[in-house]
């Protein structure tokens, strides 16, 4: 077993000359986090919006559910979107087990509420402010969404980063709808566990190298998104 | 050339009628029934002191607020309003975006909706602040911003709500010119103010309003010199705190 300083050396060696095995994990888990990403913003956005201008009979029950959703265990997720997708579930017959797409659903599940959620408190805000101006303007809720949207775009902007650092640094939803498959599925994290419990210290911890420095970039561009957003909007 | 946006119709503004029109607020009323008709091309002030209810009759008129009894309603075609704020609502961009985006709204097409903000942006002396953040300006230059935005949609009725109330008299006297341009355009106004002088100032007709009661509504000369009721004398006399 190698000692933990050759580890970091080789880990590091692996990052720095691009090792293909380890290029093909990254991109793999860029692709599935980015599609989960753009899947669950595309829904949880409109969602987030309509959840903050539109009051109906257990919208309250609806608000704490969707909070409560945004704790939910990665595994649960996984073990949801696997019981739907197994070949007994309900949606069985589209062959998506143990698929790059399976895993795109579990990350969407896990991430959609995040996202929804903080998007309702956002325009709820804004909202708040802008209501008897946009009233006043004539404008419907329906159209006032787009405009909210955009007005809170670099706090939204923020929203989607968590839950892209969400999505790509979670391990239980993945590992159990895509199954760790070498070449297929194997994406950062599920490839860390497989290469922690072999004894594959250098791989494991490029690969941690790796997602420490995406995490990392993900915080660096909220930040740096909220410092342009005071700037510019005031 | 951009004339557009500016032109009123030739038709007459509809009247304004609050028909026992009151407002009730978890069991507490704030606005007692009101019975008011506002008609003509006029500036009417609404004054009482604080808590009076004449931000709540400015939303009711507006249709901001709904009436908890009774009814608000224009006498025709409700006419095209637009209404100020006492602290403007300016949305998260740009001045030149504010009103750009006040165009689109109105249904301008695309290509006219930047030259006709510019205009306005001219006429109330925002030329250079184009490319601010809009919510970064002075107190007085986001009033300005507010009034450019409405002169845009060019209201028939112009609705403000104490637009002066926290600006400094270079900021107020550049809103009282503001109302009576948008008056002389043909704009109805109705304006709620704390000030007996600027009353004095603009308006055609008063509303007083006291404890959430309609105590008078008269001609201005009449409402300073011979008031009707003995409120709206010592509202006069600055007797009338609450």
């Amino acid at each position: 077993m190698p000692t933990t300083d050759n580890a970091f050396a080789t880990a590091l060696r692996l990052v720095l000359h691009l090792d293909p095995a380890l290029r093909e994990i990254v991109a793999l888990s860029l692709q599935v986090s980015l599609a989960a990403v753009a899947v669950g913003a595309l829904i949880g956005l409109p969602l987030g919006a309509a959840l903050a201008l539109w009051r109906f009979p257990g919208r309250g029950a609806v608000v704490v559910v969707l909070n409560a959703l945004m704790g939910l265990p990665p595994v649960v997720a996984g073990l949801a979107v696997y019981l739907l997708l197994s070949r007994a579930g309900p949606l069985g017959q589209f062959g998506l087990l143990f698929t790059p797409g399976a895993m795109v659903v579990a990350q969407v599940l896990l991430i959609l509420p995040i996202i929804a959620a903080l998007t309702r408190q956002q325009v709820e805000e804004l909202h708040a402010e802008y209501r008897e101006q946009l009233q006043s303007l004539g404008l419907s809720r329906l159209r006032r969404i787009p405009t909210l949207l955009w007005d809170a775009r670099f706090g939204l902007m923020t929203v989607i980063l968590a839950g892209f650092g969400r999505a790509s640094a979670e391990v239980g939803a993945v590992m159990i709808v895509g199954g760790n498959i070498d070449g297929v599925t194997r994406v950062m994290t599920t490839a860390i566990v497989l290469e922690t419990s072999k004894g594959n210290l250098p791989l494991a911890l490029g690969l941690g190298l790796v997602l420490l420095a995406l995490v990392t970039l993900i915080n660096g561009a909220a930040y740096l998104v909220g410092e342009t957003a005071r700037r510019r909007l005031g | 050339m951009t004339q557009m946006a500016h032109q009123l119709p030739e038709l007459a503004i509809p009247a304004l009628r609050f028909e026992g029109a009151s407002v009730v607020h978890r069991s507490q009323t704030l606005l007692q029934p009101l019975t008011l008709s506002l008609d003509g091309c006029r500036r009417t002030l609404v004054m009482g002191p604080n808590g009076a209810g004449k931000s709540l009759l400015m939303r009711l008129a507006h249709g901001l607020l709904l009436p908890s009894a009774g009814q608000v309603y224009w006498e025709g075609k409700p006419p095209r309003q637009a209404m100020v704020f006492q602290r403007p609502v300016l949305l998260k961009r740009s001045a030149l975006d504010n009103l750009t985006y006040a165009l689109a709204v109105s249904g301008t097409p695309w290509r006219a909706r930047k030259p006709l903000a510019r205009e306005a942006l001219a006429r109330f002396g925002l030329s250079p602040l184009e490319r601010r953040p809009a919510r970064v300006l002075s107190g007085g230059e986001q009033q300005r911003l507010a009034l450019a935005r409405a002169w845009l949609l060019a209201p028939e009725v112009l609705f403000l709500d104490e637009p002066t109330a926290a600006l400094d008299p270079a900021s107020m006297r550049a809103v009282e010119a503001a109302v009576l341009d948008f008056h002389a355009r043909g704009t109805r106004i109705l304006m709620t103010t704390h000030d007996l002088n600027q009353a004095k100032r603009l308006a055609d007709d008063v509303v007083l309003l006291h404890e959430g009661r309609l105590i008078e509504h008269s001609d201005a000369e009449r409402f300073f010199t011979t008031p009707a009721s003995p409120t709206t004398r010592a509202f006069i006399d600055g007797d009338l705190i609450w």
